[in-house]
């Protein structure tokens, strides 16, 4: 068995900013990585340059396709990059509206990857959006409603059956739960912990909520200052962190 | 059984504390025993004396710094000190199960689909995992009217019994329990002394902490004491 | 030729002039005519081009204009439409222009005509071989109003990326129940670009696909030239339960009784009477006689 991202030696600045220095690590079918620490760290850097949105100076991201092999998603021709982001993967981003077409209606942006691959059936793309919008727990009647007039948590449910609805084998999660209230995060949360689950997908997760770290991901890599500074278990991480930064982090979060 | 479901040696765990100058406080030195299966072993000791680090340090929640920790997984032994994280969870998902103090899980999430959740991940069918998951929740006592609600509004000793529960719906080989009776009434604690006796007399093999003695006696093969360091290393009696 | 126009004329008989033919220069001719290759080449891909500044604004057929006055030699017979008829203000001009900058002759005969430009229709008469038909195109990107940043249509045309498209077809079935669009109905040429057929009625597709004349699009304002070579598939873009469907009117032609052209309803009183005609005008007087 290949990881199905591995990623060695990631490096990336802005001018004089490091970004991101020497990040590496393999991500397993099925499994769940989450990357935390505070703002500025280098974590969306990290995931952009995952996800081939960004293109790192240093080191390689390969990504195990279920189409083509092994392949370097930065020496990917940008058509079959753009072609493996929309089929094998899914990007969750923190702003729904950004991952989200706000004009149209909420099965419009489901059956978009529908279409974008070749589905030409309305009626089929119709229930399909319909039984996706039934999965992330959003009433089947707002199908021809616009995103605009979804709540934050709606938006947000939607736009993760907009990525899931084309099968991808992993997704990118960009604090997927950030700004919502936290009674809207938990049932989020346990979506997609049971669409992980039962779809075996594997993810990266970034996070500064280490609450939604803890409950969602199976692996963490600590990030300050662009560096990895502690990796391992979530559990082990939270509960015995060995690093200064992470037994900073972890004895910052508030008492429930 | 000629090989230990679990073997732990030389066993070593530290805390070093950042904020406190790089302070080290070392917990446990040179921990070895060996559970076989059918076998419940007893961490005794003083509090304080690292029993639930040591329990703890076997599921791999704390690292190890040094020794090895040896669990029978398809028929093989697997060494969990310095082990790939993806390891030590197949471990956890199949071989070893964990009762813990505290309940923690998604909230808003049904107790019932809360123990369902670990054998369907191991690829039970959803309806048998409730089935299952039912019929555990009855045994221990947690009134059929509560299964559809989420435990975090339950009382101490119900969330205790959920979590039991949950772990006890896979059957897992290697079971690790740090003290699964402690904020139950006589009768619940009954009825988890019953449960877990079973799965000892079922082949598993059992290490916990208890500190009712009653529970203690019903539950325990043998004994390991854990001494604080600085008096000498325990001996399994 | 009226007497305005001719007297216009220095040297009547000939071309004005005080111009180039074709009032044009060479090199900018050249430059279109490459660009017009390039686009034949490539069916259905707009093709960028140095647009010049034409004596009448941006949004009366400048793009229509250019491409025009690359193609058009003495020897043509021009013919020009606006919503399908000969005699509207910006058909009349247009053709007065040509004949005074290029010499040519004029008709309002779809059949005898060599080139045709037009605004917003394709004649009824089905065009034959050796014809060049020009469109005026006012928005050439169809999928501008989806995507409003050149660098991203671009790529989407690049690669193929068309599930936008449809998006906007899927919504317009999800909101009306049919596609809704009834003009610039979007098509795919060749199997490979989605184009802009210009503002035509839904009702003209079908006379681009595979049309034995070639058809040449310009946009002044947006400066891009794009084509549809002789005999090329153009394929409306539609869904396979809700296919690709023309208007149909329960009415006939109130002056030449034709029940298979495009009817222009028109109001024809006070009281809201109305009629039905022909929108393309050669053809109505055509079936009058």
């Amino acid at each position: 068995m290949n990881p199905i991202l591995s990623a060695s030696g990631l490096g990336k600045r802005f001018g004089d900013r490091v970004a991101c220095r020497d990040v590496g690590f393999d991500l397993w079918p099925g499994e769940v990585l989450g990357v935390v620490g505070e703002s500025g760290s280098g974590k969306t850097t990290l995931l952009n340059c995952l996800a081939g949105r960004l293109h790192p100076e240093t080191g390689t991201v390969v990504y195990d396709s279920a189409a083509y092999g092994q392949v370097d998603v930065h020496d990917l021709s940008e058509a079959r990059r753009r072609l493996l982001s929309r089929t094998e993967w899914g990007f969750v981003n923190q702003d729904a509206r950004e991952g989200l077409r706000m004009g149209v209606s909420a099965g419009a942006n489901i059956g978009e990857r529908l279409m974008a691959i070749g589905a030409r059936h309305y009626g089929d793309i119709r229930r399909t959006a319909s039984e996706w919008l039934g999965r992330v727990e959003i009433e089947q009647d707002r199908l021809d409603d616009r995103p605009t007039t979804y709540s934050g948590g709606m938006r947000q449910r939607l736009q993760i059956a907009r990525n899931l609805v084309s099968g991808p084998r992993l997704v990118f999660m960009d604090e997927p739960t950030g700004g919502l209230d936290v009674s809207v995060q938990a049932r989020i949360l346990d979506l997609l912990r049971g669409l992980v689950e039962t779809l075996h997908l594997s993810a990266v997760l970034v996070t500064h909520d280490l609450g939604v770290a803890r409950l969602l991901t199976h692996r963490l890599m600590v990030m300050q200052g662009g560096r990895v500074v502690e990796e391992g278990l979530t559990d082990q991480v939270l509960d015995d962190p060995q690093d200064a930064y992470t037994q900073m982090l972890v004895a910052s979060i508030l008492p429930v | 059984m000629t090989m230990p479901a679990l073997r732990v040696s030389g066993l070593a765990k530290s805390f070093v504390v950042h904020a406190q100058g790089g302070l080290a406080l070392p917990v446990l030195r040179n921990v070895s025993l060996a559970v076989s299966a059918g076998e419940c072993l007893a961490l005794v000791g003083p509090s304080g004396a690292g029993k639930s680090t040591l329990l703890r340090s076997l599921y791999g929640n704390y690292r190890a710094d040094a020794g090895s920790i040896l669990v029978r997984h398809d028929k093989a032994l697997v060494e969990l000190v310095g082990a790939e994280p993806r390891t030590v969870l197949d471990v956890r998902s199949r071989t070893m199960g964990f009762v813990s103090q505290f309940l923690r899980v998604i909230p808003r999430v049904p107790a019932v689909d809360v123990v369902a959740a670990p054998a369907i991940r191991l690829g039970m069918a959803a309806r048998d995992a409730r089935v299952r998951a039912e019929f555990l929740l009855g045994v221990l006592g947690i009134p059929p009217k509560l299964w559809p609600l989420p435990p975090a509004t339950f009382s101490g000793g119900e969330q205790q019994r959920v979590n039991i529960a949950r772990s006890l719906n896979v059957d897992y080989p290697v079971l690790l329990l740090d003290e699964p009776t402690a904020s139950l009434d006589a009768d619940n604690r009954d009825r988890v002394v019953g449960l877990i006796q079973q799965r000892r007399e079922a082949g598993a093999a059992i290490v916990g902490i208890f500190h009712d003695a009653g529970v203690r006696d019903a539950l325990a093969t043998r004994v390991y004491d854990v001494a604080p360091l600085g008096s000498a290393p325990g001996a399994a009696v | 030729m009226s007497e305005s126009i001719a007297d216009a004329s220095p040297a009547s008989g000939g071309p004005d002039q005080a111009y180039n033919y074709a009032y044009l220069d060479e090199q900018t001719k050249r430059m279109i005519r490459r660009a017009i290759l390039k686009a034949v080449a490539v069916p259905g891909y707009q093709v960028p081009f140095g647009g010049r500044e034409m004596p009448l604004p941006y949004g009366w057929g400048t793009g229509g204009i250019q491409v025009t006055a690359a193609i058009i030699g003495r020897e043509d017979t021009l013919k020009v439409i606006d919503q399908g008829a000969d005699d509207t203000t910006n058909a009349v001009s247009i053709r007065r222009f040509f004949a005074k900058v290029a010499d040519v002759a004029t008709t309002t005969s779809t059949e005898d005509a060599s080139i045709i430009q037009t605004r917003h229709r394709v004649p009824e008469t089905r065009l034959r071989e050796g014809q060049i038909i020009v469109f005026q195109v006012p928005i050439p990107e169809p999928l501008r109003m989806l995507e409003p940043r050149e660098t991203e249509t671009r790529t989407l045309h690049a690669l193929s990326e068309y599930g936008v498209m449809q998006v906007s077809l899927y919504e317009s079935i999800a909101r009306h129940g049919r596609i809704a669009k009834t003009y610039n109905y979007p098509v795919l040429v060749n199997g490979r670009y989605i184009m802009s057929p210009s503002p035509i009625p839904k009702f003209d597709n079908p006379k681009l696909d595979r049309s034995p004349a070639l058809q040449l699009y310009g946009a002044g304002r947006e400066k891009r030239i794009y084509a549809v070579p002789p005999h090329t598939p153009v394929k409306s873009l539609d869904f396979d339960d809700h296919p690709f469907e023309i208007e149909r009117w329960d009415e006939c032609c109130a002056l030449c009784g034709s029940r298979e052209s495009f009817l222009d309803e028109v109001i024809v009183d006070d009281s809201g009477k109305r009629m039905f005609v022909c929108s393309d005008t050669d053809w109505c007087e055509r079936h009058q006689r």
